[in-house]
């Protein structure tokens, strides 16, 4: 399938209305009092489901191109990878914000302590570093530092995966799914990933 | 016949009129309705909240009607020695952020998916060890014992926290009317199990694993403390289902799952019962559960909480956890002795 430039702007407004509707009905839920009288866990976990459903959307996306033969499809991936960081943003402004309510110390003394705010908090540092190189002008500098710097996504979505699972108090079906999702994305790119240990 | 039957009687001024300075939960409500209305989002997010709720429905393949469960009010004295100058937990936010797996783990499930429950009839069994076993049915819970009314803390192990004026009785009044045998040495609680009308229980999924019914456990000694008491109303009203009607634990110096919700059984035991969270984490979650800021739970700390009051979603504050939940007075006597960090 061939993609004209106008087509593709569309497609990419698509993209920004699918990624902006989750916020849109979080605010509304919270308003309306669909998330219960005190939604602060409620916008926690929405965020971080949100990102982390965002970042897996970001992982599909290369893998549909090749087989589909969309070359176009590539070029709506930094778009949604910013989209992930902007949701993980969210989240961890909402733990800090609505949760600790700006207690520095307190934040410092969780990632310390708590290995699974540990392991977020080291996915967010990786979304952090793609997110500022994301720029075009960067990129075409880093040359081939960069794709090796953007292969620390695989490194994310692990790590992700484990912050969901551990941080859970009790039923382990929801991340067990996650992970399973994890297991067969990276899986697309085994290839790539041994790669890694070869070299 | 419904709790109104026995109700009537000297109108109480209850103890959240007299405090002065809080917002209402009233106020909050018409906040937050002009809130939506200047956002011009009324119509949208009624329709966003019964649809959500719908689709909550159709994954439990249950279509029960949407009308909000009935609480009437009750009589009852105000006990002056648990009043309080603290800000209450609005009503509102106390009935809709609540943990009860049973209806589901998210804290807006139990008020979504628990308006059909039926709590008449009700039968709680009070049983084991115990000279005169007893059974109290709906009506009982109202008027075997004169009900008084406290306003308590309640930390969950969560690390938030609300102030809630409860209405019930004294748990040890109760146990008194059984008379425990010499062998009793703690007392064992269960919630219904009744999976039909808790979507928890017929799905590991919407109940979080837990395995049911639900039980609980306390020491003899702790069940008898004066603290320990069993309610069955706040604000006034009967409790609603998703603060565990029609009956429910309340001991104010434990995190807020030791506080067991919609008891049918409570039996005195030689040895000590096993208890759900326990059962499901226990390094985690021990059997005495008391608050305490210096033992953390392993995933995140208990030095402070955060204390849901009246405003929105800003004013919540962050305030010291302090020892028993401020409550060591009544019950650090019962610890003596024992090391809290391995008995946490
Ligand atoms: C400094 C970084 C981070 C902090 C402090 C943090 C904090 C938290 C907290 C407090 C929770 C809720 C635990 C609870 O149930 O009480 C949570 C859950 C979660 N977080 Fe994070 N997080 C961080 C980074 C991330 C990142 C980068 C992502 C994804 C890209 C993420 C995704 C999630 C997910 C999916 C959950 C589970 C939500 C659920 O249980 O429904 N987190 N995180």
């Amino acid at each position: 399938m061939r993609v004209t430039p106008k087509q593709l702007f569309w497609i990419k407004g698509l993209f920004h209305l699918v990624a902006l509707t989750p916020i849109v009905f979080l605010v509304l839920n919270v308003f309306s009092g669909g998330a219960g009288g005190d939604p602060v866990q409620y916008i926690i976990h929405y965020t971080g489901i949100g990102a982390l459903n965002t970042l897996l959307i970001t992982l599909l996306i290369s893998p549909i191109a090749k087989k589909m033969k969309w070359p176009w499809l590539m070029r709506t991936r930094r778009l949604v990878g910013l989209y992930v960081f902007a949701y993980a943003t969210l989240h961890i402004a909402a733990y800090f914000s609505l949760d600790l309510l700006f207690e520095w110390r307190l934040l410092g003394e969780e990632i310390v302590k708590r290995p699974y705010i540990l392991v977020g908090a080291v996915a967010y540092l990786i979304l952090v570093a793609l997110t500022v190189t994301s720029l075009k002008k960067l990129m075409s500098k880093m040359g081939r530092k960069w794709q090796t710097l953007h292969n620390l996504i695989y490194l994310a979505v692990i790590l992700v995966a484990i912050h969901f699972f551990w941080s859970v108090k009790s039923e382990i079906i929801q991340p067990s799914i996650y992970i399973g999702l994890v297991i067969v994305l990276l899986s697309f790119r085994w290839r790539k990933l041994i790669g890694f240990f070869k070299d | 016949m419904k709790a109104k039957g026995f109700t009537k009687g000297i109108a109480q001024k209850a103890a959240w009129d007299m405090s002065e300075s809080e917002v209402t939960p009233e106020s909050v409500f018409k906040q937050r309705r002009n809130i939506i209305k200047a956002l011009g989002l009324g119509a949208a997010s009624a329709s966003l909240s019964t649809n959500v709720q719908a689709g909550l429905f159709d994954v439990f393949g249950n279509d029960k009607p949407k009308k909000a469960f009935e609480v009437s009010p009750l009589t009852f004295t105000k006990n002056q020695s648990y009043q309080t100058s603290e800000i209450l937990t609005p009503e509102n936010k106390v009935i809709s952020h609540n943990n009860f797996y049973e209806f589901g783990t998210r804290k807006t499930d139990p008020q979504d998916n628990a308006q059909g429950f039926k709590v008449n009839p009700w039968q709680l069994k009070i049983e084991g060890e115990v000279e005169k076993p007893l059974t109290l049915d709906y009506e009982d819970l109202y008027k075997l014992i004169a009900l008084e009314e406290r306003t308590y803390r309640l930390r969950c192990v969560e690390a938030w926290s609300m102030v809630i004026p409860w209405v019930g009785f004294s748990l040890a009044e109760l146990i008194k009317k059984a008379n425990p045998t010499s062998k009793a040495k703690y007392v064992a609680f269960e919630t219904l199990y009744d999976p039909e009308q808790m979507p928890g229980q017929r799905n590991r999924y919407v109940g979080g694993g837990v395995s049911y019914p639900y039980v609980e456990g306390l020491t003899l000694p702790e069940a008898m403390n004066e603290l320990s008491f069993l309610a069955v109303g706040l604000y006034g009203k009967t409790l609603p289902p998703q603060n565990g009607a029609p009956i429910r634990l309340v001991v104010p110096w434990k995190y807020g799952f030791k506080s067991i919700k919609s008891i049918v059984k409570i039996r005195l035991v030689e040895k000590m019962p096993p208890t759900s969270w326990n059962i499901l984490a226990p390094h985690e979650y021990g059997f005495y559960a008391n608050v305490n800021p210096q033992v953390d739970h392993p995933r995140w700390s208990q030095a402070s909480e955060r204390r849901i009051g009246a405003g929105g979603l800003f004013s919540a504050k962050r305030i010291p956890t302090q020892m028993y939940n401020g409550y060591g007075d009544q019950v650090a006597s019962l610890y003596k002795g024992l090391d809290l960090r391995k008995n946490f």
